[in-house]
């Protein structure tokens, strides 16, 4: 083959020269067997490093798994000088600051993606989809810089005062701290972490639903909401929820902004305005600097974790994301 | 005469001659359709807002911090070693990564049976989900912990796994989009399978190729945590060019200056962050509009 020539002239002259010798069938057969066989060493490639990362992590853990079993989901000491190590507050810490990212963030995703896919003109609607989506490029390490000289003085002396005073009596909003660090400042960085991805995919999925349906609705004398509320949410919800567990998934594993703004704490309590810690934020505030080849391990343990969560939660919204696929391909 | 329905029986209200006017019922559903509406048109201008304040804050903060010296000098001035380094493992991660994902949509597209498409799809989605601290871990263990070295090498090796599911994703994309008839004309004068993907299908989606390749660079030039982990040890003093050594780079030394509470060194974390944003923006929305300028050119 010489460069590469335009493609309807190339298929032209290798056409010509196919009826030619032995020879050129030989290499096409080679080429051809080749061309396979490197497409699918690197398909396998991908699954051998899937396999490897769970061993490796699973293999680095188990010190720490043999030591301490199940017990570590549940004991909270976390005191590295004292070889003590227990989880309960750091999962307590993921599984909050996360229910608050997606409990605050996917209504609020969605309505944008609304907005996007069925009420905004075409024109604000290509600049609007970018923004959202150049949300998501905002890398997390800038967000979290943000989150701390920022957002959390904010929280601090307005927000977190003003929540406290007028409902503490919700255990949530507990006596606010002077630093700004929190697992409320967490829960918002996060918040605006899932918010693009959320709205990205649930627009797509708006972007699908038969225009015929929603006209058929309207022309019944359905206001807009009624359209959205009875037609769109309905055929789209099995998506809607695997959208939510891809926002999920990326918040639970969101390690480097959490552990700028979440304040390093290890121990389990319900206030918001406290300081905190996840399973991902520790390993990135801790791991550089493990005092003992048990901490290593420990910190190896809630990779583990973090990878059964994750993992499961993404294989959830693909199979749930199949599934409305197929239902949807049924109805169609 | 109690039988008969009551006069208020809206249904024996009606009257074909009068008008259609709304009525009480119908003035409420509007009013909320529209309360429901301007909440959905309230939060994507929050939304846009937020990526406005952020972007905002790191342009007026990092604005002061750049001049001449800022990008061309080590520390404790300058941050030119980062920039350096941040763009050696990048580009290292890139070559990786690109061959690799392209192989595996053209494996995809082209070689994989029914059986076979959806067990690597879902591999390639649990990769792309996969939190980054957790291939940093992986990669630690792997090499790291074995070679006791960090080594922007290995950083780069890390980023590649996190590039490989974007680019693979983007590709397989464009080559749906590769025109059939394009295909089949190759198959009817009887060209050999690896020459038309070769020499017709790849050249056809080279544009979507750049594109995706160029949305992971920017995904990937942000990522923290696995060079946290694996490379971080560096002296940015003075230029670093050894992959094989640790390599000084922009997120770790923005996550470093951003812990050490010292006002200048957060002054240098804006400039860099400004950088860094400005960098991957551009790249971004660049490779968006030339994706969506291939498509249509491929779909017409």
């Amino acid at each position: 083959m010489s460069a590469t020539p335009p493609a309807g002239s190339a298929s032209l002259k290798l056409a010509r020269s196919n009826r030619q010798s032995d020879s050129r069938k030989r290499a096409d057969r080679v080429g051809d067997i080749t061309l396979r066989l490197i497409c699918t060493a690197a398909a396998l490639l991908a699954a051998v490093v899937l396999i490897l990362i769970a061993k490796e992590v699973f293999e680095g853990a188990q010190p720490a798994f043999s030591k301490y079993g199940f017990s570590f989901l549940t004991s909270h000491e976390w005191a590295p000088p004292l070889e003590k190590f227990g989880g309960e507050g750091l999962i307590f810490g993921t599984l909050i600051t996360s229910a608050m990212a997606l409990l605050i963030g996917a209504p609020v995703a969605i309505s944008i993606a609304v907005f996007l896919a069925l009420l905004a003109p075409v024109g604000v609607r290509n600049v609007i989809s970018p923004l959202v989506e150049m949300l998501a490029a905002v890398p997390s390490v800038i967000l979290g810089f943000w989150g701390v000289l920022i957002l959390g003085p904010v929280l601090a002396n307005n927000v977190e005062p003003f929540l406290h005073d007028n409902f503490g009596f919700i255990p949530l909003f507990g006596a606010p701290q002077t630093t700004g660090s929190s697992i409320f400042n967490a829960g918002l960085i996060l918040t605006i972490m899932v918010i693009p991805i959320i709205a990205s995919v649930s627009r797509d999925l708006f972007m699908a639903v038969p225009r015929e349906l929603q006209d058929g609705a309207a022309a019944l004398g359905s206001t807009r909401w009624e359209v959205i509320r009875g037609v769109v949410l309905p055929s789209t919800f099995s998506g809607l929820i695997a959208a939510c567990l891809l926002g999920l998934g990326r918040a639970l594993g969101e390690a480097i902004a959490v552990s700028q703004v979440i304040g390093g704490a290890t121990e389990s309590h319900i206030s918001l305005f406290k300081t905190g810690g996840t399973l991902a934020s520790i390993i990135a505030l801790q791991f550089p600097s493990a005092v003992s080849a048990l901490h290593t391990a420990s910190l190896y343990y809630c990779a583990a974790l973090l990878l059964v969560i994750g993992v499961t939660a993404n294989l959830l919204a693909s199979w749930v994301g199949y599934r409305f696929s197929n239902a949807g391909a049924v109805a169609r | 005469m109690r039988l008969l329905p009551s006069r208020r029986d809206p249904s024996l209200d009606f009257d074909p001659t009068q008008p259609l006017v709304a009525t009480g019922n119908l003035r409420r559903r509007n009013a909320v359709s529209r309360v429901i509406q301007g909440l959905a048109v309230a939060a994507a201008i929050g939304a846009v807002a937020v990526l406005v304040i952020v972007v905002w804050a790191v342009v007026s903060h990092g604005a002061e911090a750049i001049s001449w010296e800022f990008i061309t000098t080590g520390a404790p001035n300058g941050v030119g070693p980062d920039l350096v380094g941040t763009g050696i493992i990048v580009g290292i991660a890139t070559l990786i990564a690109t061959p690799i994902g392209v192989l595996i949509a053209l494996f995809l597209t082209e070689y994989a049976g029914r059986r076979t498409t959806r067990p690597v799809q879902i591999m390639l989605d649990v990769l792309n989900g996969m939190p980054s601290i957790i291939i940093a871990v992986f990669i630690y263990i792997l090499i790291v912990a074995r070679t006791h070295k960090e080594s922007g090498l290995a950083g780069a090796i890390a980023l590649s796994i996190i590039m490989v599911p974007l680019i693979a994703r983007g590709t397989q994309e464009v080559l749906n989009l590769v025109p059939k008839p394009q295909r089949e004309a190759a198959d009817a004068l009887g060209v050999a399978r690896w020459r038309s993907v070769l020499t017709i299908i790849l050249p056809a989606a080279m544009a979507g190729i750049i594109t995706s390749t160029l949305l992971s660079i920017a995904r990937a030039a942000g990522e923290t945590a696995p060079l946290l982990l694996i490379s971080s040890l560096f002296t940015d003093t003075t230029f670093q060019l050894n992959p094989l050594e640790a390599l000084p780079n922009v997120p770790v030394r923005i996550f470093q200056l951003s812990e050490e509470a010292n006002p200048e060194g957060f002054t240098k974390a804006w400039g860099l962050s400004l950088i860094l944003i400005a960098i991957i923006l551009t790249l971004g929305l660049g490779s968006r509009a030339l994706l969506n300028r291939s498509k249509r050119k491929m779909t017409r």
